[in-house]
């Protein structure tokens, strides 16, 4: 387990990060999910020990960490940009690890092989970093980083470098590498997208501060503020309430407590239609509907409708 | 942008001739002129007693001198490209003085400093330490001279290479020490090796500070560039073409030893 508590950490003027706690339960995989600036890449290499905080403190496992060297914290970190060793194959790259450990040249061996299997680069391991895709690289520092075997696996925008279809390849490959190996991982990104489809747990952050945390449904259903709902999903705003534009219901004839607005544009996504609509008092409002609700409707660009918040949650803006 | 085809073959042309004028022709004839009168009579001139012993004298100094140039250098571009401390800037632009003082102001600072009559010479002196018109003068105006090559040729390679594969062997176990010489150095290499080449040729190459310090005694501190103008002003063309020739044979090698193996480079990386 992963606990860091009141960390506090300045650059110059700017607070990074404002005594935050973040509790990682073992085995799991949590994701620090924010905008740029919001801290969670100095979180991340504090409990990495890449970075001293200026108060609080790391325990990783129940041992004290805060003032231990990155090397004999027991992490793995996989950087953005994959900081693969160059001049080394790719072999070298994972046996680096081992080989500073002075471990057996047998059983390095073994272990490499062993690892580039489990990351799919079996045929690679001569070559250099640079003879590999994005893609290839990234696998590869994970291998390298878990080669020693660590106790707890820091991700640092693992995927930010790759472009959109090896990034949710890789995602989904990660997840499943996760629930083989079963480290504990923490995983920074600024993806919504990204920490729902494969974290357990979410931490979102803002102004160096954790807004909330929890598995990603609940926070998505249940957010504790503006900002949290905003960030995890699109919301309009429906008189003084914050909706997600899928919880809104429209109907053709007046309805108690309803809005009254103008359909100004009807957009065909496939399965989803987005309806963008003009409220009485001149504000605009998204809704999503699904292909056959839109159907049924029988929308045109001017009409006059009706528009409710459906049950689900809603905060005051 | 694009530019005219005999514009292209003008500009082409000139660059050419500049660079033949300047150095290829003048280099040219120095070679020329040795060989002029056949391989024996410049065998003869550089196998004399003096004409060895400056050889070797210019090939101790560089071997003293460049390695702890290249010590020296690698640690201070580590502290200018890595390290956060007050006076940085300052030191900076300290390192710049040797390129910036004439070789010969610089020869006169060390007599100043160690010379019989200098701040610390006569204790020196007393403790049977020469420095002046002696050996360690001459290293320690060549090591000052070619200070700020590996500097200057490390210190944009370091930050151009970043920090994060050190970080990341650190999170892997490594500690500084492993760290430096498995990551750091290979990243480094050739900025290093380029570093040298220049350190290299400079050393064997000073002639302005290394005069003044050594006092020019043939056979026993002269070296090979102090022997060619001793040669020259003696009206011994010919010896001077000779002595000059092995001095730029020496670069010649170091520049090729470099090229030969540079290449690998390209196919890694």
């Amino acid at each position: 387990m992963i606990a860091a508590t009141n960390i506090t950490k300045r650059f110059g003027d700017f607070v990074a990060l404002d005594d935050v706690s973040l509790e990682v339960p073992d085995g799991s995989l949590t994701a620090l999910l924010g905008p740029s600036g919001s801290g969670k890449s100095t979180l991340l290499r504090i409990i990495g020990g890449l970075e001293a905080p200026d108060a609080g403190q790391v325990l990783i496992n129940d041992r004290d960490a805060t003032t231990t060297s990155p090397q004999r914290r027991g992490i793995g970190f996989v950087f953005q940009h994959y900081a693969a060793f160059k001049h080394m194959t790719v072999r070298d790259n994972v046996a680096f690890g081992l080989k500073v450990r002075k471990q057996p040249k047998a059983r390095i061996k073994e272990r490499v092989d062993e690892l580039l299997g489990i990351v799919g680069l079996a045929g690679y391991a001569e070559r250099y970093p640079s003879q590999l895709s994005g893609g290839q690289r990234q696998r590869m520092a994970l291998a390298r980083a878990l080669a020693v075997e660590p106790e707890v696996l820091l991700l640092d925008e693992p995927f930010g470098a790759l472009d959109a279809r090896v990034r949710t390849e890789l995602r989904e490959w990660l997840r499943r590498l996760h629930e083989e190996v079963h480290v504990t991982t923490l995983l920074v990104t600024h993806d919504q997208e990204e920490a729902m489809s494969i974290a357990d747990h979410i931490a979102v952050m803002d102004h160096g501060r954790i807004e909330q945390v929890g598995a990603p449904r609940d926070l998505y259903d249940q957010p504790a503020n503006p900002f949290v709902m905003s960030f995890l999903g699109p919301v309009s705003k429906l008189g003084s309430k914050l909706v997600r534009p899928h919880d809104i219901s429209l109907s053709q004839i007046a309805v108690e407590g309803a809005a009254q607005a103008m359909v100004s544009r009807i957009v065909h996504l496939g399965f989803e239609v987005r309806v963008d609509l003009m409220l009485a008092e001149g504000e605009a409002v998204e809704v999503q509907l699904t292909r056959h609700e839109a159907d049924e409707l029988e929308l045109h660009v001017d009409d006059i409708v009706w528009l409710r918040s459906a049950g689900a949650p809603a905060l005051s803006a | 942008m694009t530019v005219r085809r005999p514009w292209r073959l003008g500009l082409r042309f000139v660059a050419l001739g500049y660079l033949a004028l300047l150095l290829l022709i003048p280099v040219g004839v120095v070679f020329y002129r040795t060989f002029e009168h056949g391989f024996g009579a410049v065998w003869d001139s550089v196998s004399t007693p003096a004409a060895v012993s400056a050889f070797w004298l210019t090939i101790e100094v560089t071997a003293i001198a460049v390695p702890l140039n290249t010590i020296f250098g690698i640690v201070m571009a580590l502290a200018l490209a890595r390290g956060r401390f007050p006076g940085k800037g300052l030191l900076n632009a300290a390192i710049d003085l040797p390129f910036a003082i004439s070789p010969i102001v610089i020869g006169l600072s060390l007599v100043l400093v160690y010379g019989t009559t200098g701040w610390f010479g006569q204790d020196l002196a007393n403790a049977g330490i020469h420095v002046i018109f002696s050996v360690p003068g001459i290293v320690l105006a060549t090591i000052f001279v070619s200070l700020p090559f590996v500097v200057r040729e490390v210190t944009p390679v370091l930050r151009e290479v970043g920090n994060e594969q050190e970080q990341a062997a650190a999170t892997l176990g490594a500690n500084g020490w492993q760290t430096f010489w498995r990551i750091t150095l290979p990243a480094i290499r050739w900025g290093v090796a380029y570093g040298v080449v220049l350190s290299v040729a400079r050393a064997i190459g000073e002639f302005g500070a290394v005069s003044v310090v050594s006092g020019r005694i043939a056979g026993e501190t002269q070296t090979l560039t102090l022997l060619v103008d001793n040669r020259y002003g003696n009206f011994d063309i010919a010896g001077a073409y000779s002595a000059a020739t092995l001095l730029a044979l020496i670069a010649l090698v170091t520049l090729l030893a470099m090229t030969v193996i540079r290449p690998r480079r390209e196919e890694n990386e």
